[in-house]
């Protein structure tokens, strides 16, 4: 008996889903505001790039904080999401909503198809998988003339778009949504018999299957769920810049940011990813407007290196260490 | 001849003098990954930071390439000595070099990219030596010596790596740390000292093919990406730790990516390499020539 209540409050407190889901919502509803009664365009264009990075650096924690495995093909996926988009669009004239759902089912099989490929083996067979899987797709892309090839799709967007007050606001309200929602998938899945699993998966992959954890099928819904999630941050790109080509579709600086946001912030945790990316992005932002995108770059990967080498927990460790 | 088939033998001729580029990229990476067991993806962003200090230093003393890059190697080697001492002290000590230590690596090839993005601009270099003009010809069949000089140096410094590691005590200690560093303490050997050393070799390797590299075609910063994933496709095609077989590996890669380029036009080459590295993982993860583990 002792040892079940000590299991269970080792692994976390109760999760307290309502103060999750109101505060963020209320959080939401405050950026909203700030951002209006700042009345800058610039402002909802920065929360977007923010919040974006939100959804796919807590979609890349799903698959590598929680279980272990490190998926380097964040742009590939993501640009599996905006394709969609931009191909259902081509295809039958359904606009952004139906967009963001088909990029996440499409993401999401290719996630599962990957996974189901190479996760019988070493995990970083996986990881090679899918930097290949980034390059295959990109081939793809620029050989498929009807997405635009590699000269890239246009999109033209509506001026006005009611309640908002204008295109910007509204594309920043959708990520926002997206964001709110993806974290608190994250954060339910984390507390729950699917995030037990991979974790014991993370610290001893062979010790979870003996004692009983289904491992690949856990493996998985990870993967699943993690591609379908970068698929939800891509679909809403091509509306968001009005044009999307290959290059920018398979960006490297998505693939890099997914792995150093959630490790800067705290791998494994559903905060990390959101701490990691607000401050990355923050600074991103700020280096790109006042430096050079190069240089923000760079700062990314020494930040990169540094965090791994000196504080393997992130800034979430931190916290950790000192309660 | 008929056409076709004229185009054909062409294809295949060069796509093995390619497969020698493939070559000379991928033997650091058989022992860095293959036999330590260090997944050194910045392997290939390491070789195009070889090929810009060959073009920079071959550049100013009007040098061949490929004898610069000979003489750049022991440089690369000091550079891997250090990379390796800083992975072993924060990574692979802890047992943390799975998730962190992967991180670490393509921090890595971040900070060289956008290091040589700002140390020489983004923009293609090339530093053509004499003989890149030059065509041998036999019957139907193209020689650009462009391809075959290089190829020819990276089957040459493989063909005696492979000696070296067979016959040396360092190197036959160096095949013998994947497979169990305990043995090899118990023969009074360091197997720090032992992966150390092999991986400032493999770095070593990596400065040398960024040599061959740039004779072959012209680099830019970013030129290392799409050889991420050709490199580990052919390491783990050869087998990981077979040097012979990541030879045969580069050279069937070499000529599939050309062959398709030939018929189907280069665009199309990635994919058919890296979907055939997918396949492989899929069905056949020892590699082609490897033994079922």
């Amino acid at each position: 008996m002792s040892a079940t209540t000590l299991t269970r409050a080792a692994i976390a407190a109760p999760p307290r889903h309502a103060v999750f889901w109101l505060g963020a919502i209320g959080l939401g509803v405050a950026l909203l505001v700030i951002l209006r009664a700042i009345g800058n365009d610039y402002g909802y264009f920065a929360g977007y790039f923010i919040l974006q990075y939100v959804v796919l650096a807590s979609a890349w924690n799903i698959l590598g904080g929680y279980a272990g495995y490190v998926n380097f093909g964040a742009a590939g996926f993501m640009a599996a999401g905006a394709y969609t988009a931009i191909a259902l669009r081509k295809a039958t004239g359904l606009d952004l909503m139906p967009g963001i759902l088909a990029g996440a089912v499409v993401a999401g099989l290719l996630g599962l198809g990957t996974g189901y490929l190479t996760l019988r083996l070493r995990g970083v067979f996986f990881s090679i998988a899918t930097l290949c899987l980034a390059v295959v797709l990109q081939t793809l892309v620029v050989n498929w003339d009807y997405v635009g090839g590699s000269r890239g799709a246009y999109i033209v967007n509506p001026m006005e778009i009611p309640p908002f007050v204008s295109w910007g606001e509204y594309m920043f309200v959708v990520m926002l949504v997206l964001a709110i929602g993806t974290v608190g998938i994250a954060r339910a899945l984390e507390h729950s018999r699917i995030g037990a699993g991979l974790a014991a998966i993370r610290d001893n992959e062979r010790a979870a299957e003996a004692v009983g954890v289904p491992t690949l099928r856990l493996k998985l819904i990870a993967t699943t769920l993690c591609g379908a999630l970068m698929g939800v941050a891509g679909a809403p790109l091509p509306y968001y810049s009005g044009y999307l080509n290959p290059d920018a579709a398979f960006s490297l600086s998505y693939a890099v940011n997914a792995i150093a946001m959630p490790l800067i912030g705290g791998a494994g945790t559903w905060a990390g990813p959101v701490i990691g990316a607000v401050l990355l992005g923050t600074l991103q932002q700020a280096a790109t407007v006042t430096i050079s995108s190069a240089l923000n770059l760079w700062i990314v990967g020494w930040m990169l290196v540094v965090f791994v080498a000196l504080f393997p927990r992130g800034i979430m460790g931190w916290f950790r260490r000192r309660r | 001849m008929d056409p076709q088939l004229s185009l054909l033998l062409n294809g295949i001729v060069s796509g093995l003098l390619l497969g020698g580029l493939y070559a000379a990229a991928a033997a650091g990476l058989a022992i860095s990954f293959g036999m330590l067991d260090i997944v050194n993806i910045a392997h290939p962003a390491l070789m195009v930071m070889g090929a810009f200090v060959v073009v920079a230093i071959g550049t100013a003393l009007g040098l061949d390439p490929l004898l610069v890059a000979l003489l750049v190697a022991p440089l690369f080697y000091l550079v891997g000595i250090g990379i390796y001492g800083f992975y072993h002290h924060f990574f692979e000590r802890r047992g943390e070099e799975a998730l962190q230590g992967l991180a670490f690596f393509f921090g890595v090839i971040f900070i060289v990219e956008v290091g040589l993005v700002m140390a020489f601009g983004p923009e293609q270099r090339f530093l053509d030596p004499p003989y890149a003009f030059i065509t041998w010809r036999l019957g139907e069949v193209d020689l650009p010596l462009r391809m075959l000089v290089p190829a020819a140096l990276a089957v040459t410094v493989v063909g005696l790596l492979i000696l070296w590691l067979r016959r040396s005590f360092t190197g036959l200690a160096i095949a013998a740390v994947a497979q169990d560093a305990d043995a090899l303490r118990l023969m009074a050997v360091d197997p720090v000292k032992i992966k150390r050393l092999a991986f400032g070799i493999s770095i070593a390797l990596a400065g040398m093919a960024g040599g061959a590299l740039v004779v072959v075609q012209p680099v830019e910063p970013s030129s290392g990406q799409i050889f991420i994933g050709r490199v580990f496709a052919i390491v783990i095609m050869g087998g990981m730790a077979s040097l012979p077989g990541m030879v045969t590996a580069a050279l069937l890669f070499g000529v599939v990516e050309n062959v398709t380029a030939t018929f189907y036009g280069p665009s199309w080459s990635p994919a058919v390499a890296f979907g055939w590295l997918l396949l492989v993982l899929a069905f056949r993860p020892q590699g082609l020539f490897g033994r079922a583990a």
